[in-house]
């Protein structure tokens, strides 16, 4: 197969932000998987639409609200393409990631949970896909379990069989690890999951900007995203259920668009997915992440995953040259994240000279102390590629990372 | 005896030797290592000032009405930071660090490492300090 080649150079023009400087060097964003930035044509639309278009959706008769509710539900359309959905209406939108959790999370507290079952999420889990699985768990008296992981930030698929059992109600685990990079092995844990009848909730925030993603394929019950992770505006987000399931699971938040009919007596509830989408929506955001799937499928996930894996490659090697350098997070399929530690030197201390020398990396915990507590150190530093980075940037990482180490030694 | 202010200005002006941010940097850490810090025993959850991503220990005492504290950090800037702080506020009374209003962080240009924002245990070292001195000033009266 040819790979197609990504012109990095003519990327990099369709984000205004990429090109200033900060604290006087040009900027180098390695930030990504915390957020990612927006191509001209997604902040473009944002204006436009409330420039030209802003309407309330599904309510008017006026020729805005049709347009406005006719863009919101394109957009559903593209997610449900994107992400091979069977049914546009098992697309849910709402604030992101950790709403989607918290929605399913709350639905299974309500509807499925009790005392003495079980809910199984990973060590490697972000915050957001622990917290609302323990809220779950405190108010039905459900156990949270967690598959344990190796030292190159992999799980356990042995302790992962063990931990199954019939009081498994869901498997809430991610896709991709924000903290290690890691890509987790999702198709055996569904398979092994579905053949004892569990559903399984499956985090996607750090692989939508990855890779394709194929909910159909993957045969996962739920699936979550944010869509500022996606190169899309920030509060929006998708939830995507199998109709049967988002058929099953009660409401999360009561108000209007989730209705059918209400009085005092009885209030009969909309269908899928409007049952979901409680309230007025992030409209701009909706259609702005639209955009945003379209500007990442014209150059297409697959290129970027090519050149994304390049520059894992290559930032790799660079870094592991610094002597006293670890990297945290070494499993064979990883997304392009290198987390590491320079020896005796706190990730505070590494990150602020970084950032005075225009590199921009996330450092802590990265919102999964679990996986810091079982390596037993107090973070890392996290520089995460995007397809707009180059090997330049790397170099400049490198030389940044001798800089500090020379400074603290 | 110099008072909060005095300390504050002699900071400033040590700082504004330096042209750029290394050299700042670099003498920030040179002091983070001379503090001379706590044994491990003492960096107990009892001293802990919670933040998120670097932490920081502080420790009160009090002789004839006069303000000790010792701190450290795992973070060698922020140790510094803390080692300027407690240089500055100790050997004052209650009223005097309560009263103290710490503008040599803003002058000699690390305003960035006092925002809330960085979660780095600096603001709340800081609170922590004047609620001491609070506590003991309260029990002078
Ligand atoms: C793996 C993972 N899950 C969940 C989240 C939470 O996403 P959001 O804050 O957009 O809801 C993040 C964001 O950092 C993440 O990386």
């Amino acid at each position: 197969m040819v790979k197609t080649e990504l012109n990095i150079e003519q990327i990099r023009k369709d984000f205004p932000i990429l090109h200033q400087e900060v604290n006087g060097k040009p900027l180098v964003y390695f930030d990504n998987a915390a957020s990612t930035q927006k191509p001209k044509v997604v902040i473009d639309r944002v204006a436009d639409y409330y420039s030209n278009e802003h309407s309330n959706i599904h309510r008017g008769v006026h020729s805005l609200s049709a347009a406005a509710t006719e863009e919101y539900e394109l957009s559903r359309k593209t997610v449900q393409a994107h992400f091979n959905a069977k049914f546009d209406h098992e697309i849910v939108f709402n604030k992101g990631t950790t709403d989607g959790i918290n929605l399913v999370a709350n639905g299974f507290a309500k509807s499925f949970l009790k005392e003495g079952d079980e809910v199984l999420v990973s060590e490697l889990e972000h915050h957001s896909n622990i917290v609302p699985w323990q809220m779950a768990c405190e108010q039905t008296g459900a156990k949270l379990k967690v598959i344990p992981i190796t030292d190159s930030g992999e799980w356990i698929m042995e302790e992962f069989h063990n931990l199954l059992s019939d009081r498994t109600k869901i498997i809430a685990v991610n896709h991709v690890s924000n903290a290690l990079g890691t890509m987790n092995p999702i198709t055996d844990v569904i398979e092994a999951a579905h053949s004892k009848g569990i559903p399984v909730l499956l985090d996607g925030a750090q692989a939508v900007p990855h890779m394709a993603v194929d909910v159909q394929a993957l045969d996962c019950d739920f699936y979550v995203m944010s869509g500022h992770k996606l190169f899309g505006p920030t509060g929006v987000g998708v939830l995507y259920g199998k109709e049967e399931w988002l058929n099953k699971l009660p409401p999360y938040q009561g108000g209007g668009d989730m209705i059918k009919t209400v009085s005092f007596e009885k209030t009969t509830y909309n269908e899928l997915p409007f049952k979901f989408e409680a309230g007025t929506p992030n409209i701009a955001g909706v259609i702005g992440l639209k955009t945003a799937i379209d500007y990442v499928n014209e150059i297409g996930l697959d290129a970027i995953a090519d050149y994304e894996q390049e520059l894992l490659e290559y930032g790799t090697e660079k870094l592991s040259q610094i002597e006293g350098l670890k990297i945290y997070g070494t499993a064979k399929n990883k997304a392009s994240v290198i987390s590491f530690l320079l020896d005796g030197i706190h990730p505070y201390d590494a990150g602020t000279i970084l950032d005075k020398l225009g590199i921009a990396v996330r450092t802590g915990h990265h919102c999964t102390q679990p996986v810091m507590t079982r390596f037993g150190i107090p973070g890392t530093v996290r520089a995460s590629f995007a397809f707009y980075n180059t090997k330049e940037e790397i170099d400049a990482l490198y030389e940044g990372l001798l800089r500090v180490k020379k400074m603290f030694s | 005896m110099m008072s909060i202010n005095e300390r504050q200005d002699e900071l400033i002006e040590e700082f504004s030797m330096f042209d750029d941010w290394m050299e700042k940097y670099e003498y920030i850490i040179d002091m983070g290592k001379d503090v001379s810090g706590l044994t491990e025993e003492l960096k107990s959850d009892d001293y802990l000032v919670r933040g998120c991503q670097s932490r920081v220990w502080l420790i009160p005492a009090q002789e004839n009405g006069i303000l000790q504290f010792q701190a450290d950090s795992d973070a060698i800037i922020t140790k510094g930071i803390v080692g300027m702080v407690v240089r500055v506020l100790n050997n004052s009374s209650a009223d005097e660090i309560l009263k103290s209003d710490l503008y040599f962080v803003d002058k000699i240009g690390l305003k960035e490492h006092l925002s809330p924002t960085r979660s780095n245990g600096l603001v709340s070292m800081i609170k922590k300090i004047k609620t001491y001195a609070l506590a003991y000033s309260a029990k002078a009266i």
